[in-house]
């Protein structure tokens, strides 16, 4: 009985965790909420928390007010489109690097990786030029430039890493199966690399869904995606809570969803493997 | 495998992601590095003059780049401490074993998922208001004059949001870590008379601080470029109070056209996050090994 | 049909040879084993001869046909590998047609050789099973499938059993040796444990440091070892070894003789010892003495009535006594 979890000491440590989830998670429950008040419900006092005349107006408002529908297909298609590319670039490099290593493999990933740690700030002079200069500034394509190549050093890494957990006899028993390396490649890796594939482009797709830096200085209204048009609120006019909160809410769905499938996906490839 | 033929074949398969990324390094960086020594303004183009190493003169003696370089620090080393500290307890909280685990651990993530800019927003508007946020409201229930928080404590209303988006980041990793531990090892420990104080001290906490070192650098990487949470607050203000380095650069390579200024501030940062970068590096290197 | 030769192969991985030059012919039909401790090169020599590694020089002969630079598909082996290596994306039943649609078989005639085989192996139940859902000795046999169908001149086996727990491990090896009698195919098999060399080869070929320390049947191995160095590893418990003046009272440098031939007495024999480990098995007794001449093992059949701190006399069989010169080569 010593040994037993008590229900007792479940009890406590379930309120506790309970307490603290909901806490951290109120934020986002709140402007969920607000999202299906009125403006003028949502900044009575006191406020109201279930009770109250719930109404779809905000989401119609938006996309009225401001092509909100735009905004949400430009997020769509930079994160998707530069996660795509990437992969498109990083799959053969990670491929190569895991099953033909080099004396020099283990640096030119490290190098990789190093140049996410560039700050941003430090090239943000050049890129905006040169992207005014080509006529890429507010543009989907220039933005997924850009995401692509922020993003291609987790993107290589990530695949990297579930490359190398593929193990050599497998490919091995598939030469002695009379495999050629296209066989190999079709029957046998490609398959068990999938789920890898998969998550890669999941978190990065998130990712690049989120980023903050470039996306809010290198696009205006064309081909501003989700971060930039929310940014936009900052500067509002009248009452606009609950509008925000319904713009706010269409904004995160779709990562919160992601969000939720690819938490060991965040560990793997934002340590860089340095927890496993 | 390693024939001399697929040796040639591996490296014209790494050239595109190699070639990419050296482009994106060394282009942009060496404009930098380039207008930085020059007197360039956007508002004043063609009169571009080599000034040598002025602009880092200028911009290293700003009082705007002490104060910047203060908040900074402030600021990285505040959301730093939130965020290890809460979550090493937060992942210690989430590894007892409690009724609905898996909803818990998805309520407590989600934060790390929102865009900062919708956080931001929603912090500032809905919660820190002195009118119409929630603070507010409860302030008043309990008869408190509401609190201005990003008037008042601009910096400090920066440092809550960021850490609530990274709070989640930290105990996700120190859980994975914790639950990497191995039970033996814990169980060994009580029969050799480790109450469960020793057995945090001397075993949970050195296991765990491998992983929190990680968190640690991994987040500075990071909260060295907190930019989208300051611009849609408080702009940097009041003043210079929540202005940090890449928002300063920011302002006066975007907002005042400063070229030559912003780049020379550009490679400062640069300088800063290289030093952070070397000791991740060192770090992440050993792993590979492994 | 399936008779392997190799002439001079040597190995080296960098500057380090593994493998000094090696002959070893292997007669079509047989079972043969290499045995020897960790590090010998034994799997090192096996991947050699299925091709996953290339020889450094010397000729690989298969069927008579030189298979020296022959890709490992196109030496007509098959291989089961310590881990198995199956293929876990695909169902037992694609795992075990795998080979044969690489080489581009009709339908019909593959699903009967892979429901032949299930039959055979007792894995026709899980045929639709993914090797994750799968017990140790099951994936073992998937893996022993996949190897039958592609129909070799010999099948290589790679430590296949040392993942096994015991009981299963000494079914797994009546079942391999059935398959070898079945099939009548030769075997080249790797293993650690000599036991499992002794009980299934036809020739055991014992490796250190990359040399053939000596290659015959199993009860040659046991009764004529070549050197101290296969006296000492094959049979179980280890060979006693004395040199000095006993040795000397035979004529050479060291003897050897093994627990199972030293009788026992508490009344008198030629070497007095105390008894410190005592082992009673029931149907064995292990004895570890202490005697002038060194620590020697004994084994008696049955229970022997001694336990620790007795004095016991041992004298060995005259007839078993090895005699070993000074550079460990046996002496007739």
């Amino acid at each position: 009985m010593a040994r037993a979890v008590t229900n007792r000491r479940k009890f406590i440590a379930t309120l506790l965790a309970w307490t603290v989830a909901m806490l951290l998670f109120f934020p986002i429950l709140w402007t969920f909420l607000t999202s299906f008040k009125t403006e003028a419900e949502a900044i009575a006092s006191p406020p109201s928390f279930l009770f109250f005349d719930w109404t779809f107006e905000n989401y119609s408002t938006v996309q009225e007010r401001s092509n909100y529908a735009r905004h949400f297909w430009n997020s769509v298609v930079i994160s998707v489109g530069s996660t795509l590319l990437g992969l498109l670039v990083a799959v053969p490099a990670a491929w190569a690097m895991a099953f033909v290593p080099g004396k020099r493999t283990k640096d030119v990933l490290m190098w990789m990786l190093s140049t996410k740690m560039l700050p941003p700030v430090g090239v943000l002079i050049p890129i905006y030029l040169l992207f005014k200069q080509f006529g890429l500034l507010d543009t989907r394509t220039g933005m997924v430039i850009v995401l692509m190549l922020i993003n291609l050093p987790i993107i290589v890494w990530m695949l990297y890493t579930y490359f190398k957990e593929i193990p050599g006899e497998i490919l091995e028993a598939a030469r002695m199966d009379g495999a050629s390396l296209r066989d190999e490649i079709i029957h046998v890796l490609t398959p068990m690399a999938v789920p890898g594939i998969a998550s890669t482009l999941l978190l990065n797709v998130i990712l690049a869904w989120n980023e903050a830096f470039w996306t809010l200085n290198l696009t205006a209204a064309k081909a501003a995606p989700l971060t930039a048009f929310i940014a936009s609120y900052s500067s509002p006019e009248g009452l606009f809570y609950a509008k925000l909160s319904a713009a706010s809410t269409m904004a995160i769905a779709p990562i919160m969803i992601l969000g939720w499938f690819s938490q060991k996906q965040l560990v793997r490839g934002l340590t860089f493997g340095a927890v496993k | 495998m390693s024939t001399a033929h697929s040796r040639t074949a591996a490296r014209l398969m790494i050239s595109p992601a190699v070639l990419l990324l050296l482009g994106w390094m060394i282009v942009p960086l060496s404009m930098t590095i380039w207008f930085s020594l020059l007197r360039y303004n956007l508002l004043m183009p063609g009169m571009e003059t080599f000034i040598g190493l002025d602009n880092y003169r200028y911009f290293l003696t700003d009082p705007a780049f002490f104060a910047a370089f203060k908040n900074t620090i402030i600021l990285v080393l505040g959301v730093l401490a939130i965020t290890t500290i809460g979550g090493i307890l937060l992942a210690l909280l989430l590894d007892q074993p409690i009724w609905g685990q898996g909803v818990v651990r998805i309520l407590t993530i989600a934060p790390f998922f929102v865009m900062p800019t919708v956080s931001a927003l929603v912090w500032k508007n809905m919660f820190m208001n002195p009118v119409n946020g929630l603070f507010a409201h409860l302030a008043k229930s309990l008869g408190l004059q509401p609190f201005d928080f990003l008037s008042h404590a601009p910096l400090f209303s920066i440092i809550l949001m960021v850490s609530w988006m990274w709070l989640p980041f930290a105990a996700l990793i120190l859980l994975t870590a914790l639950q990497s531990l191995d039970r033996e090892q814990m169980e060994a420990a009580e029969m050799d008379g480790a109450g469960p104080f020793a057995r945090f001290f001397h075993i949970t906490l050195p296991h765990v601080s491998r992983a929190a070192t990680v968190v640690i650098l991994i987040e500075t990487i990071f909260l060295l470029s907190v930019f989208a949470e300051i611009l849609v607050t408080t702009n940097g203000g009041p003043g210079y109070a929540s202005t940090n380095i890449t928002y300063l650069i920011y302002a006066q390579s975007l907002l005042q056209f400063d070229v030559g200024g912003g780049a020379a501030g550009g490679i400062v940062a640069v300088v800063l996050a290289n030093i952070v970068a070397i000791f991740l590096m060192r770090m992440i290197g050993k792993n590979l090994d492994a | 049909m399936g008779s392997i030769t190799l002439n001079q192969i040597t190995k080296s991985f960098g500057a380090k040879q593994v493998i000094p030059p090696l002959d070893l012919t292997i007669n079509d039909g047989e079972f043969v084993v290499f045995v020897g401790p960790s590090g010998c090169g034994k799997s090192t020599l096996l991947r050699l001869i299925a091709g996953l590694e290339d020889v450094s020089s010397g000729q690989i002969m298969i069927d008579g046909a030189d298979a020296t630079a022959a890709a490992p598909a196109k030496r007509g082996l098959a291989m089961v590998f310590q881990s198995y290596a199956l293929y876990p994306h695909m169902s037992v039943r694609k795992n075990i047609a795998f080979p044969m649609k690489m080489a581009k078989m009709a339908q019909s005639a593959i699903d009967e050789k892979v429901t032949n085989a299930a039959r055979v192996l007792n894995l026709t139940d899980y045929l639709d099973s993914r090797p994750g859902q799968l017990s140790g000795g099951q994936r073992q046999r998937v893996a022993i499938g996949r190897a039958i169908v592609r129909e070799p001149s010999a099948f290589l086996f790679d430590e296949p059993l040392s993942n096994l727990d015991a009981a299963l491990r000494v079914n797994m090896r009546a079942e391999i040796s059935d398959l070898h009698r079945q099939l009548a195919t030769t075997m080249v098999y790797v293993t650690h444990d000599q036991v499992e060399a002794m009980t299934m080869a036809d020739k055991i070929v014992v490796l250190h440091d990359g040399l053939i320390e000596q290659v015959g049947a199993p009860l040659e191995l046991y009764e004529t070892p070549r050197n101290r160095f296969v006296a000492g590893f094959i049979g179980s418990p280890r060979m006693n070894f004395v040199e000095g003046a006993e040795a000397a009272k035979h004529d050479c440098h060291s003897i050897g003789i093994r627990p199972e031939h030293l009788q026992i007495s508490t009344e008198s024999g030629d070497w007095q010892g105390k008894v410190g480990l005592a082992e009673h098995l029931g149907s064995d007794t292990f004895l570890r003495v202490q005697t002038d001449h060194g620590e020697m093992t004994v084994r008696a059949i049955g229970e022997v009535g001694v336990g620790y701190g007795d004095t016991v006399f041992l004298t060995p069989d005259p007839e078993k006594i090895h005699r070993f010169d000074a550079a460990g080569l046996r002496i007739q």
